[in-house]
Parts: C-alpha cells; sequence; structure tokens
C-alpha cells in the first residue's frame, strides 16, 4: 500500500484553475521534489494534502486512509507534518513549547487532567517532555530549547521548525522551500540535514525548492509543474535537460 | 518550601481575614471591598483567558457573569427561599449546597459561552468583538423579557440562602466563599494554562495556521477555553448575587464588561499575576474614587488612555511577576 497516492488532483478558485489533474504515488522512503515558477501551484498542493483545502476534484489517500473532509488536525494525526514557507513558529513560546505543542494529537489526556494533574498527566508530560528534548539533542539544538524563536537567527529557526514538524512524528514530512532565505553555509546544512532526517527517521520527504542546487542533490525523483499541470517528472538530470522545463522555466526564445 | 511559599503566605493572609471578620475588626464596608477584589480577581483573571492567552478581543464577558448570577440565584430561591413555592433542602443545608448553587450557575454559563465559541471557528478579531457585544445585549434582553424573574426590575431572594449559612453557623460565609472561588479560579487557570494542553491557546494566539497544522484540534480548544473562561466568570457571577442580594440585568451591560476589559488591559494580556494585580488595583482605586462620584468615569477612562499611551503592554506586559522581578524566583516561580 502506498503511503501517499493523490490522484488528478484539481483546485479551482473561482476561475483559475490552481492545480489540475496532479497524480503522484508515493511508496514511502523516498525523497521526491516539486519545482515549478512561480504561481504553478506548489504550495496549493500542500495545503491540499494537509487538509488546509477541500480539493474540487480528485483524491488524497494518506496510508490507505482518504483524506477528504478531514481537518488538517486530523491529517496531520495521521501522520503528516509539514513546515511554511515563511516559518510560522510560536514566537513568543520557548523552543521547547513549540516542540511540545506539535504533540497537540497524542497528548493522551484531558482538560480535566490539565486541572486535576493526576499520575496519568504526570506520566504524559513527562514523556511529552523526553520526546521533545531527546528531539532537540538529535537537531543539535539543545543549546537554544529555552530561547523564543524570535531572537533566533533565520537559519536556526528553519531548522527549529523542521524540528517541530519532525515532533508530531511524522511518517510523511513535507517541506515548503525549507532553503528560502538561508545562506549558502545554511544551505549547504540544511542539505545535510535534511538528508540526516531521512536516513535516521527513516521517513518519506516531499519538499517544494527554488534552489537548484538543493534539488539535484537531494530529491531522488522529482516532479515539475506549471500553471497547475504536470509538465515533466524523472530524475535530476532528466530534469535539467527537458525542454519543457527549459520553457517553462526561462521562456520561449522565439519571440 | 520554594514552591509553596506563595499558597502558604496567601492561605495565611485569608484566615486573618476571615478571623479578623469573624471578630469584627474589620467592618462590613471593608469586608465587601475584600469580596469585591475576589469578584475582580475572578472577572479579570478568567476574561484574560480569552483576551489574553488566546489573543480574542471579546468584549461581553459581563454576559456570562449575568448568566451566571442569575441561574445560581434562581436555584438559591428556589431551595432555600419561599418565592417559588417551599424551601427544598432545609436551612442547615445551605453551607453544603451552596457551592454547588455557584458551580451550577458557572456550568449553564459555560454552556452559554458555546453561543461566543461556534462563532469564533471562523471569524477573528473585530468581527468576534462584535459577536460578543451582541451576546451580551441578547443576555441582558432575554432576561428583561423574562417577567417569571422580575424582568427589568431585577431578581431577589437569594439573601434567604445567606441568612440560612448564618444561622446554621455564625461565621462571615461569604468571605469565606469568594476567597476560595477566588482561590479556585486562579487554580484552575494556572493549571490549566501551563499544561501542553492550554499551551495550545497560546498556539492558536500566535498562529492559528500553524496550531491547526501542528496538530492541535483549534476548534475543540478554543470551545474549551471559552467554556472555562465563562464558568469561571458565572461563579464569579454567583457570588456577586448572593453579596448584593440583589440582581438587575442593567448591572451586567457593555459597562461591566468594559470593567474585566480595563483589568485584563491594565495587567497585561496573557499575564495571570498582572490580571490579578490589577484586580486589586482597580477594585481599590473605584473604592478611593466613590466619593468623586461621576468624575470617577473620567478619572478612569483617562488612566486606560495613558496606559494605552505610555504602556501599551500593561503593566506587567504578557510576562509574569517572577520574570519581570527575577528575584521573586527565589520565593516563587509563577510559571
Amino acid at each position: 500500500m502506498s503511503l501517499l497516492k493523490i490522484d488528478s488532483l484539481t483546485q479551482r478558485f473561482g476561475g483559475l484553475q490552481a492545480v489540475s489533474e496532479f497524480s503522484v504515488d508515493m511508496q514511502g522512503g523516498e525523497l521526491m521534489g516539486l519545482i515549478g515558477p512561480n504561481g504553478a501551484g506548489k504550495t496549493t498542493i500542500f495545503n491540499l494534502i494537509s487538509g488546509f483545502y477541500q480539493p474540487t476534484e480528485g483524491t488524497i489517500t494518506l496510508d490507505g486512509t482518504p483524506t477528504a473532509g478531514l481537518r488538517p488536525h486530523q491529517v496531520t494525526s495521521l501522520g503528516v507534518a509539514r513546515t511554511f514557507q515563511n516559518i510560522r513558529l510560536w514566537h513568543d513560546m520557548t523552543v521547547l513549547d513549540n516542540i511540545r505543542i506539535a504533540q497537540h494529537y497524542r497528548l493522551g489526556y484531558s482538560v480535566w487532567d490539565s486541572v486535576l494533574r493526576g499520575r496519568k498527566y504526570h506520566a504524559r508530560e513527562t514523556r511529552i517532555r523526553e520526546i521533545a528534548e531527546e528531539l532537540l539533542e538529535a537537531m543539535s539544538l539543545t543549546d537554544v530549547a529555552m530561547e523564543l524563536p524570535k531572537n533566533l537567527p533565520y537559519g536556526v529557526q528553519r531548522r527549529v521548525e523542521i524540528a517541530r514538524a519532525m515532533s508530531v512524528q511524522p511518517k510523511l514530512l513535507l517541506l515548503d522551500e525549507p532553503a528560502a532565505g538561508l545562506n549558502s553555509a545554511d544551505v549547504e546544512d540544511l542539505i545535510k540535514l535534511v538528508r540526516w532526517i531521512h536516513d535516521h527517521f527513516d521517513i518519506t520527504i516531499f519538499m517544494i525548492e527554488h534552489q537548484m542546487k538543493v534539488v539535484t542533490s537531494l530529491c531522488q525523483w522529482i516532479k515539475v509543474i506549471d500553471f497547475g499541470a504536470t509538465i515533466a517528472e524523472g530524475t535530476a538530470e532528466d530534469i535539467q535537460s527537458n525542454p519543457a522545463v527549459i520553457k517553462a522555466y526561462l521562456g520561449d526564445d522565439n519571440i | 518550601m520554594q514552591k509553596y511559599s506563595l499558597n502558604v503566605l496567601m492561605a495565611a493572609v485569608a484566615v486573618l481575614l476571615l478571623v479578623m471578620a469573624q471578630f469584627k475588626i474589620i467592618d462590613n464596608y471593608i469586608q465587601a471591598v475584600i469580596m469585591y477584589v475576589g469578584i475582580n480577581i475572578m472577572m479579570s483573571t478568567s476574561l484574560n483567558l480569552v483576551n489574553g492567552n488566546m489573543g480574542e478581543f471579546t468584549c461581553g464577558h459581563a454576559a456570562f457573569m449575568c448568566v451566571g448570577a442569575y441561574v445560581s440565584s434562581i436555584l438559591s430561591v428556589l431551595f432555600f427561599g419561599n418565592k417559588f413555592g417551599d424551601p427544598i433542602f432545609p436551612a442547615s443545608m445551605a453551607v453544603v449546597v451552596f457551592p454547588v448553587i455557584v458551580l451550577l450557575g458557572g456550568a449553564v454559563a459555560a454552556l452559554s459561552s458555546i453561543l461566543v465559541a461556534l462563532p469564533s471557528f471562523k471569524t477573528r478579531d473585530d468581527y468576534l468583538a462584535i459577536i460578543t457585544i451582541a451576546v451580551n445585549y441578547m443576555v441582558i434582553s432575554a432576561i428583561e423579557n423574562m417577567d417569571w424573574i422580575g424582568g427589568s426590575r431585577g431578581f431577589q431572594g437569594m439573601k434567604d440562602t445567606v441568612w440560612a449559612m448564618r444561622d446554621t453557623l455564625s461565621a462571615p460565609w461569604m468571605l469565606l466563599w469568594v476567597i476560595l472561588f477566588t482561590a479556585f479560579t486562579i487554580w484552575v487557570i494556572r493549571r490549566f494554562i501551563t499544561s501542553t494542553y492550554g499551551k495550545g491557546v497560546n498556539a492558536v494566539c500566535q498562529d492559528e495556521v500553524a496550531a491547526e497544522i501542528m496538530s492541535v484540534n483549534t476548534n475543540k480548544i478554543k470551545t474549551v477555553n471559552f467554556m472555562i473562561s465563562a464558568g469561571l466568570a458565572g461563579c464569579a457571577g454567583g457570588l456577586f448575587a448572593h453579596i448584593v442580594g440583589y440582581v438587575n440585568p442593567q448591572s451586567f451591560n457593555i459597562l461591566k464588561s468594559t470593567e474585566a476589559m480595563v483589568m485584563v488591559y491594565l495587567g497585561g494580556m496573557g499575564s495571570l499575576s498582572g490580571a490579578i494585580i490589577s484586580a486589586v488595583l482597580f477594585t481599590g482605586l473605584m473604592e478611593v474614587l466613590r466619593s468623586a462620584g461621576v468624575i470617577k468615569w473620567v478619572i478612569i477612562p483617562l488612566m486606560l488612555v495613558l496606559i494605552m499611551q505610555f504602556r501599551p503592554e500593561g503593566l506587567l506586559g504578557n510576562k509574569e511577576l517572577s520574570d519581570v522581578f527575577p528575584k521573586l524566583k527565589k520565593f516563587y516561580t509563577f510559571k
């Protein structure tokens, strides 16, 4: 059974066809890239997968469960986590709290427990904290655990956001332009980090990225979309020599 | 020791107050002011849960106080008064039943807050503020049009319960209940917002989309938060009704809601200790300015203007007392 199966997904906003007939089948364990010019509909696809929009047509199946009608937090609890193009951390809470809150769906206690604080509450909170601390350790973020994200450098914020997504313990991680706004040293770190996450946690990664260096060095398979339609897919070499892709990015040469 | 220092201090102060009230060392006026302080603490801390921690702007908090006040008053009269026929319980039961009456008032207020919680799923900010004002008016108008509980003339008779308690055992009962319920309010709120569950509320405040994507059930947590907030305001209303012995729908109008908001903004959004301190300050100020009469309503809004101008984040900002004065951490941590 495939982990993520998207079948002829179409999304219209009024008259605008943002995504048309997008299909993908990820068996699990891949590191797939999604590229395309600005406004091609890449983030819309991510928003559809994470349940933020309901698709106009087509189906999304996660690990055998169709996601139609589910709210984003329900989709997340099926094992999908994502990051955002512009970093969306909770900037006025410590990094540790950010990581803890992202485990909300498996807190395992109710409001009453949070007020009465019996044995179950303490056991669960201890476990949540342990998971958070282990993750921060693994992502080498222990030093900044008690800092507020807004006071951290941009590169570290990216890392924190990926750590927050990982604390969902996802099977599928969606990265929306993780290299946006990073300098070249940070990009090198990011490539290493994504590869390490992919190998260490043994998860599937689907990423949108503009920087070809990141895409070519990480992604085993790349899908290219333009105006919502898939125009090419293949390995990095295939894509770079594909005339349709060059046309989408650079335009026609006969003006 | 450090963990309990403040609790022990507060308990000592409470016992001292009760003893002084019992032996008439502090007169009825001072007792009344202390009870209003307690009620205002309940109102400001519970409103802070929504306006501060969740970042929604609700300005109809008095509506829930009103629901709590009326429900507990009706129950009180039903159980111990003669207005609706013979009392259901003997007067000696009043001491035990009274907290249940107040809690039931709070529970109904919590249910009524669904009126605000449901629209809050889709609306935010100014639009939700308008809805809350509307709910405030809806509640008042509904009660004004219920003749069987006095309508706009108000409702009374719950002093029977207070007297029943006093006849059972001569003690400053209302002061005791106000202190206990204030402590209960702070206890509930503090535990809720410091748990990972409750921190979801802060996540909704800071980035709702991220919260929803990061597996926080935002609709549920908003509803829970509104219900806790309204429930505690309802308890405050129930106590208020029994202190005064008379409730009138117009005493829970938008002006009362504004008072609660002033306290929250004075103390600092999202700061529990700030809300408590500002409730004490505000109640004190109201009493000091009582002699000034109508001038009071010039001075207090003016004060609010000045706060917004020079310290828009409130006295403590979104920090707790121990963050502002780190030396206090030696004695107590507020988070």
